[in-house]
């Protein structure tokens, strides 16, 4: 235990602050009023969906939980269920044997509900397109609010594009 | 057996013969008798060639004593069959059916004929790979049932759990049949991710296919990628220069250090140590960090490129690679310290989903979970690729079979690739990083054969006319691995389930591709 403790006291506080929204990354007009986009921007729920990635997203969301980005303290955490979600990230082309799984999600996900879309894959179909195994962008199977682009994306840039998503417009740059 | 042997250019050990129907299975008994493994199987059509007509052929890439063996059958189109061999390795059970979905050539006497990666988004009778399909005229996206067995009993209930999981993982369909909390079968569903790679291929250059390669199993980024510059550099007579080679096995090692690094604290999370994942989070953060500041990427990928790399690194740079690894090992020793010492932590690793090295050795477990249980192998050490003759890396190994032996097998690793990074460091010469590559012959064909960080990647090529890629097969250990998640659950809780399946990290995207 007290190796534990020491470790910890000796990490301290590595958390760095958050990006700001990009207005650029939006890929339609927010679908849902500004007031709802407040609450929501103070504790928001994220269910993430792999839907064909080559798992090269699934890394970097992962590092999005780590302590540099600190995600929990700005009150967004991912959830196990689409039913208890705002939020679905999803990643990847979205796969022929996914496209039926993830219309599902997006059903299930309680409206007032937001889609990001993850890497390159998500937003073009990126290197692998649209194929017999393939549906290609995120867009193509279910609406997407924001979209990523990166191969992958870094965890600050998917950070961005979640807080975008949840940013009324003309709430970003200070207006 | 008589076989002419054709042994191929290029770095890896790799050895290609002709076989028929009956030396075809006889080649697969003797690899079975001698101790080897089956490392892939895949096919592709010729039937459009005109020295081949009405041919398909049908591959297998053996890890026999002197390298790969890799035999080809060639299968007339009257008959699309060849015989079955999952009797002798298991493994190939899953490739046999996917080879069936994409292909349309079956394995005759397989037990199992249930189709693996067709979901429904093409319909029976019509194959991806074959020359002469055409995406246009598909019907639209059907979903198919899928024949689960059934377990029967009193108090038996199912949990079916997939393909969308609870975290943030691949998809994939698990049907667990238990009794209570206790798990008596777990069957996999797997075939979600296929994003039809191998057809994908047919649209890139030999020069240019790494980059897909790459994206094959994105942890494996650089495994693949070497693996595919491998078999382009085979086939196109091209050698990489001796700087190349160094900076790719650096990179090799920072992608297993870096997978590693967040494995061991995925493990303790999935313990309920969550101080362990925010710690090697952390590492792997700072590790992923100065992947970027040096190489331009955080996951290194499109670095490994046919002829070379894409990147190298000057002399202030490889201080601070030196520096920063010295760092991660002081507290890698100080973390697993405190792993070891932790009683929880120990009893949920201790005894938790066992492969015992016989079966292991039976089903063909490879990688770091083979390692685990019992199976020394390490491509690295059993046929070391250039550099790794000079660095002669320390095989890491367990018999126990675990979660615990495999996180104290990621330990030994984590510690011996920052090893070899300060070793490949200090040894890499000064010089080209790439070099031209002549064009591709059509017919061509060339294989690489790469220990990533999870097993063994393997990538074929058959070159086609204009430089085009004919046909190019990638194959993930994740395929010999997958079956054994479903012996090591068995007579465990369902809540270690999680655990388990960690303490494998299989890849979905790279069985599935």
């Amino acid at each position: 235990m007290l190796h534990i403790l020491r470790q910890i006291a000796r990490t301290g506080i590595v958390s760095e602050k958050a990006p700001v929204p990009d207005e650029e990354l939006r890929v339609r007009a927010p679908q849902i009023q500004a007031e709802i986009l407040q609450l929501l921007g103070r504790a928001l729920a994220i269910r993430q969906v792999d839907a064909g990635s080559c798992n090269g997203c699934e890394l970097e969301i992962h590092a999005l939980n780590n302590p540099y980005y600190n995600l929990e303290g700005l009150g967004i955490r991912f959830v196990a269920s689409p039913r208890h979600a705002d939020m679905l990230l999803v990643t990847g082309p979205v796969a022929k044997n996914m496209e039926n799984a993830l219309r599902i999600a997006y059903e299930a996900t309680p409206d007032p509900k937001l889609v990001v879309a993850v890497g390159d894959c998500g937003c073009t179909g990126g290197i692998f397109g649209e194929s017999y195994a393939s549906c290609g962008k995120v867009e193509n199977v279910i609406p997407v609010d924001v979209a990523v682009p990166g191969c992958p994306p870094a965890p600050l840039a998917i950070l961005q594009g979640i807080l975008t998503a949840v940013t009324a417009r003309g709430d970003a740059g200070g207006r | 057996m008589n076989l002419s042997w054709k042994k191929l250019p290029g770095d890896a050990p790799v050895a290609m013969a002709a076989v028929g129907e009956w030396q075809w299975t006889e080649a697969a008994r003797l690899v079975r008798e001698g101790g080897g493994r089956l490392v892939a199987l895949w096919g592709a059509d010729h039937r459009d060639l005109a020295e081949d007509e009405d041919e398909y052929s049908v591959y297998a890439a053996y890890a026999v004593k002197d390298g790969l063996a890799i035999v080809e059958l060639l299968v007339q189109d009257s008959a699309p069959s060849y015989p079955d061999i999952s009797g002798l390795f298991p493994a190939s059970g899953r490739m046999q059916r996917a080879l069936f979905d994409l292909l349309g050539i079956g394995a005759s006497g397989a037990a199992d004929a249930r189709p693996w990666l067709r979901h429904g988004a093409w319909p029976e009778g019509t194959f991806p790979l074959r020359r002469d399909f055409d995406a246009s005229k598909l019907p639209p996206n059907a979903h198919a049932d899928y024949d689960f067995v059934r377990v029967e009993g009193d108090g038996v209930h199912e949990i079916p759990v997939g393909p969308i999981h609870a975290g943030i993982i691949e998809p994939g369909h698990f049907r667990f049949s238990i009794v209570g909390e206790k798990v008596l079968r777990l069957e996999e569903r797997l075939g979600y991710v296929h994003k039809g790679i191998d057809k994908r291929f047919e649209s890139f250059t030999v020069a240019d296919g790494h980059r897909l390669a790459g994206r094959v199993s994105g942890d494996s980024t650089v495994a693949f990628a070497w693996a595919y510059a491998q078999a382009a550099e085979s086939l196109l007579g091209a050698v990489p220069p001796a700087r190349a080679r160094w900076v790719r096995a650096l990179l090799l090692e920072r992608e297993r250090i870096a997978n590693h690094l967040g494995d061991l604290g995925a493990l303790g999370n999935d313990a309920a140590f969550a101080f362990a994942l925010a710690q090697f989070m952390r590492l792997k953060e700072d590790w992923l960090r100065e992947s970027a500041a040096i190489f331009g990427h955080r996951m290194l990928m499109d670095l490994v490129v046919p002829g070379g790399v894409a990147h190298g690194f000057d002399a202030g740079e490889a201080a601070r690679m030196v520096e920063h690894s010295h760092a991660i090992e002081k507290e890698a020793l100080e973390l697993r310290g405190i792993f070891d010492e932790h009683a929880g932590l120990q009893d949920r690793f201790l005894t938790t989903g066992r492969v015992t090295p016989d079966l292991a050795r039976k089903l063909g477990l490879t990688g770091l979970a083979g390692r685990a249980s019992g199976q020394a192998s390490d491509l690295r050490a059993d046929f070391p690729a250039a550099p790794y003759g000079e660095l002669k890396v320390r095989k890491a190994g367990a018999a126990a079979g675990d979660v615990a032996a495999r996180v104290n097998v990621r330990f030994d690793e984590l510690l011996e690739s920052l090893r070899l990074v300060r070793a490949i460091v200090a040894g890499t010469p000064e010089g080209e990083l790439r070099v031209e590559l002549p064009k591709a012959r059509p017919g061509a064909f060339g294989a690489g054969w790469v220990e990533g960080w999870r097993g063994e990647a393997f990538v074929a090529i058959e070159a086609g006319e204009g430089g085009m890629i004919r046909r190019c097969h990638a194959h993930d250990p994740s395929w010999q691995n997958w079956p054994l998640i479903e012996h090591a659950v068995m007579g465990n809780i369902v809540p270690d389930f999680p655990l388990i399946n960690k303490s494998f990290n299989l890849s979905y995207s790279g069985q599935d591709c």
